[in-house]
């Protein structure tokens, strides 16, 4: 009887054994992955790795440059030597994780005869033109044609001519015709391209101010940092719109042809400008639009004046009235024309020095531009009102371009010494001007598609918990790419497929950045995790564990036993 | 000698003009932002945080009338204590007793109402994560020249927020929103203002560069309302923003008030709780920071100095074939309501149910699996 008991208690005890362990066994090996499971959050993967090796950005950007020795520049010994290419690098490092390289391969060569008719020419403008008619070089590189000292084609203080195109006239000096070598003719020119260079192409304070975004620079020159707050900031679009302020209808019926004059004066520099961003442009007429701002009666001029510490407070009055096109979110240039009205007329702008403005305008920064146009001159005072005013569109798109270069970062800065710059031509923007900002541009894209890419993956190693989606993957790993080409084609030189591919990078970058479903809200502090697990899984665990306890030390017993047994 | 003075005096006079010249291209420079932005968020609802709604529109009508345009505020208010049920006064939002200054106005925009004033939102709105479909109002379209005031008020905790009685923002998700825009450089400076209980602690865990913050009162200690209004039957407003808006009302968009001023507002005296503030992370001495810089929006101008000569006429626009009349687009609107489904009365397809018998059928199997254990004879206990 005590033995069948005693089985049976083992038996029952063999069982209860069993299944704790079993219980135990399918909550480790069952329950913990499928706890693990339900709960992970799906990410995507994301190219990590490549993404660290961007984020140390070493940029090579290339510039060719051709040299053309016209006729009486090199004697027939240097002549035979000519036909050479020299590749010049300068390394600039910026900072620790941006390291910067230009490299400029300058081929020499002499003139071809019909370079020579070309520069035979009168003046400097015909020659350019007809150089221009000749071949026509590629964006991003230039030719520099040096001309004797004899030369007439440039005035008597200035040695270079900085056309309209993609070419520049050099003045060679006087005494290094006769008895030099090659070597040191090519030493002689070195500093005079390198300025041609950094005035057409590149130089150092454009592309460290472009690469603001990535390193925060200490200030330098109050011009560099007045520039670098003026211009806008790489957008794939702006929204252009031209405002027609009449505060007096009673008095001027006010007719600007705007269509034509957009038509004529501002489409060509936009279609010009196609590769770098998209334009989108409108109108509008605003009647009974006051400035916000009091101009004061000057008997002396008997006009009436806005000194420049008030034209600060014009702006924001008028700003709340213009309205914006509700469906993008890119960045608007607004262009105002105020016809001020009949009794406070003529108005006119004085600079901080009490001079007045010849062109009356003022524009600010980041916003846009507003010109005062008098129409006072176009009838008599005893003239029925309301007159019919005919708006000279011509002058007013002058100024208004002028000012929209400006605002675009198409800089004008002041040229050095002994340079004569051609004026812009009729597009309003020269061909070397256009390549400037595709390079400035460029770098501007890849350094903030870097950035963004960097901090996005930063941001999403940090926050555990951010779902990442197949098509925030999708769009890294083209970011990625685009960035890769675009830093290739910068270091090969060709500036138009770098600034596409920069382009597509950081619409791909911001894109995913700014994805709606990467909102961390899922903030949860450990005490709340503890919080919310303990209810639910430690009562099921405690008697499972105890279980175990149970097991461990009834088989450590029996050992002992059996220990003892033994003895 | 005669000569001499007044050679020197001639130049001291030149040199303290050319200084001045200076010092106002120093102010061009000193500041760095181009625009300025705001976001003023009102988060309690019901009508007895009509002070929390007084309190944003007043900031918001000083803003505006410094010069932020509609467009570059973000207002959200979490609840409509203007037409509101019980206000006695609709279409109003008073905040001095007596109800002398109305800041409901007539020019008020919000741009996000009632239950769209989310913690979601404000983090969608402050990071720039809005779906495609957003319009520009509800957007930050803020760059790394703008200014930044972010204004909120409500009720809060030691480190934490609360949104529309339902929810809370705490200080880390609210710093790391400020990271995530200073990573995209999304502001130049940002100026951080809470009116709400142990507002102090929701800036403790801020670490992005450029931020500076002031709050209305300690961790610990509550903030105050301030002067209950006996017809309204409500609190107007609290005290830190009702210094604060006397305060601004005296700003014009030439001050020079700086932000050593702002500090000072609303002392122990008047507030009952401690304001505090925050500027270890300014790079710039808040003795240089205007409250034009945050408050208001003056435009930095520079005169335009070239202009380009265009000397081609203007070419008529081409005209179009008399036969080719242009065609008209019919636009027609879209149903607004579903009138057709309304007046049918078709039945709407419901949620699947399972078939009413099937719970009887459970039950009984239920009950006769239980009699079949215990035996029958408990039947009589139930019947």
């Amino acid at each position: 009887m005590l033995i069948k008991a005693s089985l049976l208690i083992q038996s029952k005890r063999r069982r209860g054994q069993l299944a704790a362990l079993s219980i135990a066994a399918v909550v480790i090996m069952v329950g913990v992955p499928l706890w693990w499971r339900t709960t992970e959050t799906y990410r995507a993967w994301l190219p990590v790795s490549q993404i660290n090796e961007l984020a140390n950005m070493q940029l090579q950007l290339s510039a060719d440059v051709e040299v053309v020795f016209a006729r009486g520049t090199v004697t027939p010994e240097q002549q035979k030597k000519v036909p050479l290419t020299q590749t010049q690098d300068e390394e600039h490092t910026v900072d620790e994780n941006t390291a910067l390289r230009y490299r400029y391969e300058i081929r020499y060569r002499t003139a071809t005869i019909m370079e020579e008719d070309a520069l035979d020419q009168p003046t400097a403008a015909e020659a350019d033109l007809s150089l221009h008619t000749l071949s026509e070089s590629p964006c991003g590189s230039l030719v520099v044609y040096v001309i004797p000292e004899s030369s007439s084609l440039l005035p008597e203080d200035m040695d270079v001519y900085i056309g309209q195109r993609r070419t520049a006239l050099l003045r060679i000096g006087a005494q290094m015709r006769v008895g030099r070598t090659v070597e040191q003719l090519l030493a002689h020119l070195e500093p005079r391209i390198k300025q041609v260079l950094q005035v057409m192409s590149f130089s150092h304070t454009d592309i460290t101010a472009a690469l603001s975004d990535r390193v925060r620079l200490s200030p330098g020159n109050k011009e560099s940092i007045a520039d670098s707050m003026r211009a806008f900031k790489s957008s794939p679009g702006y929204e252009i719109t031209f405002s027609l302020l009449n505060p007096d209808p009673k008095s001027h019926r006010l007719h600007w042809d705007i269509e034509g004059a957009v038509q004529t004066y501002i489409q060509p520099l936009l279609t010009k400008l196609a590769p770098v961003a998209n334009f989108s442009l409108d109108s509008q007429t605003l009647y009974y639009a006051m400035l916000g701002v009091n101009p004061r009666f000057d008997s002396s001029s008997s006009a009436y004046t806005l000194n420049s510490d008030s034209l600060a407070h014009v702006i924001n009055p008028v700003e709340a009235r213009l309205g914006s096109n509700a469906a993008s979110s890119n960045p608007v240039l607004n262009f105002l024309l105020y016809v001020p009205d009949a009794h406070h007329s003529p108005l006119y702008i004085h600079d901080n020095k009490k001079q007045e403005v010849p062109s009356n305008a003022f524009h600010s920064p980041r916003w846009g531009g507003i010109m005062v146009y008098n129409v006072n001159g176009f009838y008599r005072p005893e003239a029925v009102l309301p007159v019919d005013i005919n708006i000279n569109m011509a002058k007013v798109m002058g100024v208004f371009l002028a000012q929209l270069r400006l605002l675009l970062g198409v800089q004008s800065s002041t040229a050095p010494p002994g340079f004569l710059m051609a004026p812009c031509g009729s597009t309003g923007l020269a061909d070397w001007e256009l390549d400037r900002l595709m390079w400035s541009r460029s770098v501007e894209n890849v350094a903030t598609a870097t950035t963004t890419i960097t901090s996005l993956a930063q941001l999403l190693d940090q926050i555990g918990n951010i779902v990442i989606n197949d098509n925030i993957a999708e769009q890294v790993s083209s970011a990625v790419t685009s960035l890769q080409l675009a830093v290739a084609e910068l270091e090969a030189g060709n500036l138009g497929f770098a600034l596409q591919y920069s382009k597509e990078a950081i619409m791909a970058s911001e894109r995913a950045f700014f994805d709606p479903s990467l909102l961390h809200l899922l903030y949860f502090p450990d005490d709340q995790k503890f919080a919310i697990y303990i209810p639910l899984f430690l009562p099921m665990c405690v008697p499972i564990l105890l279980s175990l306890l149970k097991i461990v030390s009834e088989a450590r017993q029996k050992r002992r036993e059996k220990q003892a047994k033994k003895d | 000698m005669k000569i001499l003075t007044f050679f020197s005096l001639f130049s001291t006079f030149l040199s303290a003009n050319s200084i001045n010249v200076e010092e106002n291209a120093g102010q061009f420079f000193s500041s760095g932002h181009t625009n300025n932005w705001a976001v003023l968020v009102c988060t309690s609802r019901f009508w007895f945080n009509y002070r929390h709604v007084a309190n944003t529109l007043s900031v918001y009508r000083s803003v505006k009338r410094l010069g932020i345009p509609d467009s570059h505020i973000v207002l959200m208010l979490a609840d409509d204590m203007a037409c509101n049920h019980r206000n006695p006064k609709p279409a109003t939002v008073f905040s001095h007793k007596n109800m002398e200054l109305n800041v409901y106005g007539d020019d008020v925009e919000v741009d996000y109402r009632g239950y769209e004033v989310t913690v979601e939102n404000f983090l969608r709105v402050l990071t720039g994560r809005l779906p495609p479909s957003t319009p520009r109002s509800k957007r930050l379209l803020s760059d790394d020249r703008s200014n930044i005031l972010i204004y909120l008020t409500g009720h809060g905790g030691n480190g934490f927020l609360k949104f529309q009685d339902s929810e809370e923002i705490s200080n880390v998700e609210l710093a790391d929103a400020f990271e995530q825009m200073w990573q995209k450089r999304r502001y130049n400076e940002l100026l951080f203002i809470i009116d709400t209980c142990q507002g102090a602690s929701m800036y403790e865990r801020f670490y992005s560069p450029n931020l500076m913050a002031l709050a209305s009162s300690q961790v610990g200690e509550d903030s105050l309302s301030h002067q209950p209004d006996l017809a309204i039957g409500v609190h107007l407003m609290d005290r830190y923003t009702f210094y604060l808006l006397e305060f601004l009302e005296d700003i014009h968009p030439a001050s020079k008030a700086n932000m050593k001023d702002l500090f000072k507002v609303c002392p122990k005296s008047q507030c009952v709780s401690t304001p505090g503030h925050r500027t270890d992370l300014f790079l710039r001495d808040p003795g240089s920071a205007l409250i034009t810089d945050f408050f208001g929006s003056v435009r930095k101008v520079e005169i335009t100095m070239e202009t380009i000569n265009l000397t081609d006429l203007i070419k008529e626009a081409e005209q179009n074939p008399m036969n080719e009349k242009p065609q008209k687009v019919t636009y027609s609107y879209v149903d607004q309501l579903p009138v057709s489904e309304i007046i049918h009365q078709k039945p709407k397809q419901k949620d699947w149910h399972p078939p009413d018998g099937f719970i009887l059928g459970l039950w009984t199997l239920i009950l006769l699996v239980f009699f079949k254990t215990y035996g029958i004879k408990h039947l009589k206990h139930i019947f």
